[in-house]
């Protein structure tokens, strides 16, 4: 099991947890002149990485709030977890 | 249950040619459809200049891995057109391939613990006998006769209170469908290319033209993606993007017992589904893991959840040891069913999108991406799986619907 650290209550066991998939996706602007690709690309495409992916993370069991988490797809390695809103962290090499 | 003989060797089923620089189709991946398809479009369609590469070993990916279930019980027209196609095929499969696969038609319970799964169940049976799909609803009587083991008592945390039964429907030996697609397309001259990957597809304009490899650049008319979990990474070498998430999908098989378990029983709301493999051990399995992942393993509190669904089915199951537990990588789509068909890219096909029900399709799949790539149009059973329906609107949603949860 993975330990997925929450902001507020710190790692917890990842059953603690709902997965909300990848972060930082953006609400079209102006839904209306939306062609059906661009629809398409907004409901349905995600990215899906094999090493880092930045996604959303809800402490269901805890606190019940969202928030981001870096985590590597290969490993479960996770490097960290970020506030909504923030940039997404730059992973030292 | 009969034993079979027990197969050849399997090095000796087929050749292991080094790779040609130039073929007319390439297949990627050469798990059970990149071998079916192979096969079909060898036998169905006299193309024979056909190269299947495999990164790592034949079939040892999620064809390794699944819990190896067959029916075609599904709810919407489309997915019971393509799963009964599949299952009418493996019906003569043995015979066709000349080699046993060991299907065992012992019968599919899904079985309904509240009046909301009654309703579903029933509407399925009517909608299955409506499709030609064989199909029964059983009392909670009926379903102790045909499987004694299964708890029915009303007292049980989630009562069964019956169950839809396909009897085509069953089991049958991944490997040697593996195998046996293997060896006879190779029979019909198609090379079989193992740990060899593809690390590039190479598009000049709007057409394909070859892949990359790390035994170097194959130049092809045809490339035809079957990779399941990492279809996302291959058709990103093309400059295309799926909808499509990968997840961990986990199974487990008990030590081998004496026969105990006469059929298939899947429960959706409990959410586990079991089989008793023909060596004797129980295969088990339930849903993916939440999170997007490569890693092949998936967290231990799933298989966790999947046995206490199992005792609460099977009280009996209590003192069986698990032997081994894995995880696979598989491809989820938006609406739970799979993607067949042409891309944006002249020649570069896709099979993807099985998510967790690849297995069972095996034939039906290969024979309809076979058809997909011979004539550069879909076969009438895999039209409504294209690429498209997700701007269109055209889903076929079998969350929930298809009997399991995804």
């Amino acid at each position: 099991m993975q330990l997925i650290p929450c902001p507020w209550c710190g790692d917890r066991d990842e059953v603690e947890f709902h997965y909300g998939g990848q972060a930082h996706l953006v609400h079209p602007a102006d839904p209306d002149a939306l062609s059906d690709e661009e629809w398409a690309g907004y409901l349905f495409l995600r990215d899906n990485p094999a090493g880092w992916f930045a996604e959303r993370w809800s402490h269901a069991a805890g606190c019940r709030r969202w928030f981001n988490v870096l985590r590597h797809t290969v490993t479960h390695e996770v490097y960290g977890a970020y506030l909504p809103g923030e940039p997404v962290p730059v992973i030292a090499s | 249950m009969a034993l079979a003989e027990p197969p050849g060797h399997p090095a000796s089923l087929w050749r292991n040619p080094e790779p040609r620089r130039t073929y007319d189709v390439v297949i990627v991946g050469a798990g059970g459809h990149g071998l079916a398809t192979a096969y079909y479009l060898a036998k169905n369609h006299g193309i024979e200049d056909v190269a299947v590469i495999e990164r790592g070993w034949l079939a040892g990916g999620n064809m390794a891995r699944n819990t190896a279930i067959i029916r075609s019980n599904y709810l919407w027209d489309e997915s019971a057109a393509l799963y009964e196609h599949a299952m009418k095929l493996w019906e003569g499969l043995s015979e066709e391939l000349d080699y046993d696969v060991l299907f065992s038609q012992r019968g599919v319970l899904n079985l309904a613990h509240s009046l909301q799964d009654v309703r579903d169940g029933v509407r399925r049976v009517e909608a299955n006998r409506l499709q030609g799909v064989d199909a029964e609803w059983l009392t909670p009587e009926q379903v102790k006769e045909f499987c004694p083991v299964v708890n029915v008592s009303p007292k049980a945390r989630y009562p069964v209170l019956g169950a839809t039964l396909q009897r085509r429907a069953g089991i049958a030996r991944h490997d040697h469908v593996a195998w046996a697609y293997a060896r006879a397309a190779d029979a019909l001259g198609v090379d079989l290319i193992q740990n060899c990957e593809v690390t590039g597809i190479t598009v000049r304009g709007d057409r394909v033209t070859g892949v990359e490899t790390d035994r170097g650049p194959v130049t092809a008319g045809r490339v035809a993606l079957a990779v399941a979990g990492h279809s996302t990474l291959l058709a990103e070498m093309a400059g295309l993007r799926l909808p499509v998430q990968s997840h961990p999908l986990q199974a487990l098989v008990s030590e081998l017992l004496e026969p105990v378990l006469p059929c298939v029983v899947m429960s959706n709301a409990v959410h586990v589904y079991v089989s008793q493999a023909h060596k004797g051990e129980l295969v088990l399995g339930a849903g993916v893991d939440q999170y997007n992942s490569y890693g092949r393993r998936g967290g231990f509190h799933v298989i966790q959840q999947q046995m206490a669904a199992a005792l609460e089915l099977f009280p009996a199951f209590a003192r069986a040891r698990v032997l081994r537990t894995w995880g696979g990588v598989v491809d989820v789509s938006p609406d739970a069913s799979p993607i067949v068909g042409r891309t944006p890219v002249d020649g570069l096909y896709l099979n993807c999108g099985w998510g967790t029900g690849g297995f069972k399709a095996t034939p039906g799949a290969g024979w309809v991406y076979a058809h997909t790539i011979a004539h550069d149009r879909p076969h009438p059973l895999n039209e409504p799986y294209s690429l498209e329906r997700f701007t269109t609107g055209a889903l076929i949603d079998e969350h929930g619907a298809a009997a399991v949860a995804h």
